[in-house]
């Protein structure tokens, strides 16, 4: 038998899961995550591996899903100085790289930026012709005064054989060892987005390192030397460690999809809802084709926008410690909540609030704490109190739900015994086993990608043959990703002609999946 | 006369993605061209039409193309430069102030970046107060201003000048020009004096666009009912409230032609909605029955933030509230209804105002 350990990085919890070949877990552990990241991953990982009666050897493989990128964002720690070049001159002038950033991130990452001839249009014929020389004296002059490269061409996901000279002349300036991160190959297109991405990715680097050693040595500490170790993306599937220390920014937020993933596992539904009740809020997401259905709208990180994509999810103001207030027959729910202290001040844990948890326990929907402590709770009020969260389930849900016909709901996270066993909209509710650690389950069973994004002019080549050739290379990038060939499928086919342009040019995104290589 | 500071700009730019209806592309790129030019060059001034001498020369400036190539290839900054130097040699005369062609969308803020750029005032009006997809639907062109001299510029510094026969034909060639020229150029057209701006232009659009711009901002920081507040500044109905379910598209002649469907969610539930667009939305049928049709405004804009939703971005599954806006009346008029009414994009029904439809929908 052959193991895999999934670690998910949490705002409260890091937790931990050894799952076997067939997926099932067969160990798992919640432990508080800690402001240093690491104390927290190691907690968890002794703590798995203690319930585990194997040999470290038969680990083949470990995955981490982690804050660490997002944290050295927000918090302006440990970040590199960039040196940001602009391909395209004279396009591209009008706005300056990093114009809307917050000033302070500015200030720490970058105060060198130039502005180089080159760059595409977007059927790929050059803008000018790359100016070397301009290249070679901004790196000059960047000498001593940066930490990392970040290249930016325009229309460098059509064509983006000017990042690549850039590339080689940044490192025969600047030295071999000298981070570059060029931005056709970690976003799409889109100049500013993709360009605020590639600047934070190699501001980065350092983080990334220290990320990627750290899970490893974490790991030979508790002896497991053998394994395979990957880190988990946003899109829900791996980079091996060696890739992650090039492209940190694609963990960013992994969380929300490790945990749809796993809550698609655990309860076998490659199509359905999935609503994870926390303590505060609830969160609505799609699991479509075993993926997160994606969000349509720009992301920040940091207060930088990029064009990343992230799980489409609704909020909820219902959670495990939502406030129940009565007032004469009028009885609200939300969106106040006692929150983590629900353990202390919920009433059937001898409290003195009232909670949408002690509302579950008075029904009889939860088992937990002292139940004589809510039997003066009148019933008319409780279930008064029960339609006003279902009727907050289903309204989520409805707006969640593209069509009318039934679809299975899945029930993850600590506050989702608060829900009934019908839903209006629901063909069957599933509520899995180990639903408490489906992020850390969402990681270990993540599976490798390749993507791409074009844009093709169907007036030299048919609609068919353009399709065919994005699912080429999406699936060649998936393989070189670590995919076993046969596996691969694609799962997402995007389509969009541009507007207001004849010559029928069309933008097609391709996202291939494959499972790991054995 | 008054500055237009960033703050203004902000708000500009959210109301213009409004007015948009769908189309105009992403005003962000042009709201950032915007911010660089007047951060390098201080605040704009922004006049009244009623401001203007007579016999002023007026300009607008506009981007031509594709939004998706703009977003990705930045323009320079510096083609209006060249583009009036153009038309002032042509025309023999110094440029007063230029004015946007359309209200909605990446066009309402790139005559904001030529002003700060050129030192020169920006006219508080437009000629479409809206967006439309070709250059001959302008109030300009009802009121038979010429296009011609027009000016394309790219950020190459090439210059076309083109002297057509008419509207439509300056509207053809200047599509060609603008594929050839890389996808996304800049454009002057439709050279006004400030008599004519007075008596063809739709005064006082940019701080329509401002206030709309607040209202969807306020909307994110108070709880209080703001669609009412942009129902009120519009004068518009709510069509519909609904989940999307359903996006198609193709493509023939440039232009998208899609349909959106939407089912209905809270007091719309068991109803839908489809919304026809091209590049702008064009006709709304509830339940197969029309109730708002070009050249009045639809706009789609999500049903938490009231944040205009493009037709680029419309997506399986967002939630969104439908509006309808009449559009001025100078679009009324049978030439008005000829240029931009139904029939022009393809469809077969007869313009009728919102405000009729709505009250037979009420009635």
């Amino acid at each position: 038998m052959e193991y895999r350990i999934g670690i998910d990085v949490g705002g409260t919890n890091t937790d931990a899961v050894v799952v076997d070949n067939s997926g099932a877990i067969v160990a798992s552990i919640k432990c508080p995550t800690t402001t240093d990241v690491f104390g927290g991953i190691n907690a968890a990982l002794h703590g798995v591996l203690e319930q585990l009666n194997v040999k470290k050897e038969a680990i083949t493989y470990a995955m981490l899903g982690t804050t660490h990128s997002t944290n050295a964002i927000v918090t302006r720690k440990d970040l590199l100085k960039v040196g940001v070049i602009r391909i395209g001159k004279p396009a591209g002038m009008a706005i300056q790289p990093m114009i809307d950033w917050p000033g302070d991130l500015v200030t720490t990452v970058s105060n060198q930026v130039f502005h180089v001839a080159g760059g595409h249009e977007f059927n790929g014929k050059e803008i000018f012709p790359l100016d070397e020389e301009a290249l070679k004296e901004a790196f000059k002059a960047m000498k001593g005064r940066v930490e990392a490269v970040a290249v930016t061409s325009i229309f460098s996901p059509v064509s983006f054989a000017h990042e690549d000279r850039a590339a080689a002349l940044a490192h025969e300036i600047l030295g071999d060892q000298i981070p570059v991160t060029l931005s056709h190959e970690i976003a799409s297109i889109g100049l500013l987005e993709r360009e605020n991405a590639a600047i934070l990715n190699a501001a980065l680097n350092k983080v990334a390192r220290t990320t990627a050693l750290g899970f490893k040595k974490a790991l030979e500490n508790e002896g497991v030397r053998s394994a395979k170790v990957y880190l988990c993306q946003n899109d829900g599937t791996l980079m091996n460690i060696d890739y992650s220390i090039d492209y940190p920014i694609l963990t960013i937020a992994c969380g929300p999809t490790n945990s749809i993933r796993g809550a698609s596992f655990l309860s076998g539904c490659d199509n359905a809802l999935v609503l994870d009740v926390g303590g505060t809020t609830s969160d609505v997401g799609v699991i479509r084709q075993g993926f997160p259905r994606e969000s349509s709208i720009a992301v920040e990180i940091g207060g930088v926008r990029t064009n990343f994509r992230m799980p489409d999810l609704h909020s909820l103001g219902l959670g495990g410690g939502s406030l129940v207030k009565v007032n004469g027959s009028h009885v609200s729910v939300g969106p106040e909540s006692v929150g983590y202290r629900i353990t202390e001040e919920a009433l059937v844990f001898g409290g003195s609030t009232l909670t949408a948890t002690d509302i579950a326990v008075r029904l009889g929907l939860a088992d937990l704490g002292d139940s004589s402590k809510v039997a003066h709770i009148p019933m008319e009020t409780a279930k008064e109190a029960h339609t006003v969260m279902m009727d907050m389930v289903q309204k989520g849900i409805d707006s969640m739900k593209l069509t009318k016909d039934p679809v299975p709901l899945v029930l993850v996270g600590g506050g989702s015994l608060l829900v009934g066993n019908t839903i209006e909209g629901a063909s069957e509710i599933l509520r899995p086993e180990n639903f408490s650690v489906a992020n850390a389950l969402g990681a270990a069973i993540a599976q490798v990608s390749g993507q791409i994004e074009r844009v093709y002019s169907l007036d030299s080549i048919s609609r068919e043959k353009a399709m065919e050739d994005a699912k080429n290379i999406a699936t060649e990038e998936a393989v070189k990703a670590g995919a076993a060939p046969e596996t691969v499928q694609i799962v997402e086919v995007d389509d969009i002609p541009l507007a207001y342009l004849p010559g029928n040019a069309t933008r097609i995104r391709v996202k291939a999946v494959g499972d790991l290589k054995r | 006369m008054r500055l237009l500071d960033e703050q203004a700009i902000e708000h500009i730019a959210l109301g213009a993605s409004l007015l948009g209806t769908g189309g105009g592309g992403d005003p962000h790129v042009g709201k950032l061209m915007a911010l660089n030019a007047i951060r390098k060059h201080g605040p704009v001034k922004l006049v009244s039409p009623s401001e203007l001498p007579d016999d002023a020369l007026i300009v607008p400036s506009a981007m031509m193309g594709a939004p998706i190539v703009i977003i990705e290839k930045i323009p320079n900054g510096q083609e209006f430069i060249t583009a009036f130097q153009g038309l002032e040699g042509i025309l023999n005369k110094k440029v007063y102030a230029t004015i946007p062609i359309e209200a909605g969308g990446v066009n309402s803020m790139i005559p904001i970046a030529v002003a700060a750029q050129l030192g020169i005032p920006l006219v508080d009006a437009d000629g479409m107060g809206r967006a439309f997809p070709e250059l001959q639907m302008v109030t300009y062109h009802l009121d038979g201003i010429p296009a011609s001299p027009m000016v394309i510029v790219d950020e190459k510094g090439n210059r076309v000048i083109l002297n057509t026969i008419t509207n439509n034909w300056a509207e053809e060639i200047a599509r060609v020009c603008t594929v050839t020229m890389g996808a996304s150029v800049m454009i002057s057209l439709y050279s006004m004096t400030g008599r004519q701006v007075k008596d063809s232009g739709i005064s006082g659009i940019m701080t329509f666009s401002e206030l709309i711009g607040k209202a969807i901002t306020n909307a994110r920081k108070t709880n209080t009912d703001p669609l009412e507040d942009l129902l009120d500044i519009t004068k518009g109905y709510k069509l519909f409230q609904g989940k999307i379910t359903d996006v198609s598209r193709n493509i023939s002649g440039g232009f998208n032609r899609g349909l959106c469907a939407i089912s209905g969610l809270d007091e719309y539930t068991e109803q839908s909605m489809e919304i026809a667009f091209q590049n702008e939305n064009l006709i709304a049928s509830k339940d197969g029955t029309v109730v708002a049709s070009v050249p009045d405004l639809i706009c789609i804009i999500d049903v938490d933030t009231l944040i205009p939703v493009t037709t680029e971005t419309l997506k399986f599954g967002r939630r969104v509230v439908v509006l309808g806006i009449p559009c001025v009346s100078k679009w009324r008029t049978p030439k008005g209804i000829e240029t931009v009414g139904p029939r022009y994009f393809g469809y077969d029904i007869d313009y009728t105002p919102i405000e009729k439809l709505a009250a037979k929908q009420e009635g």
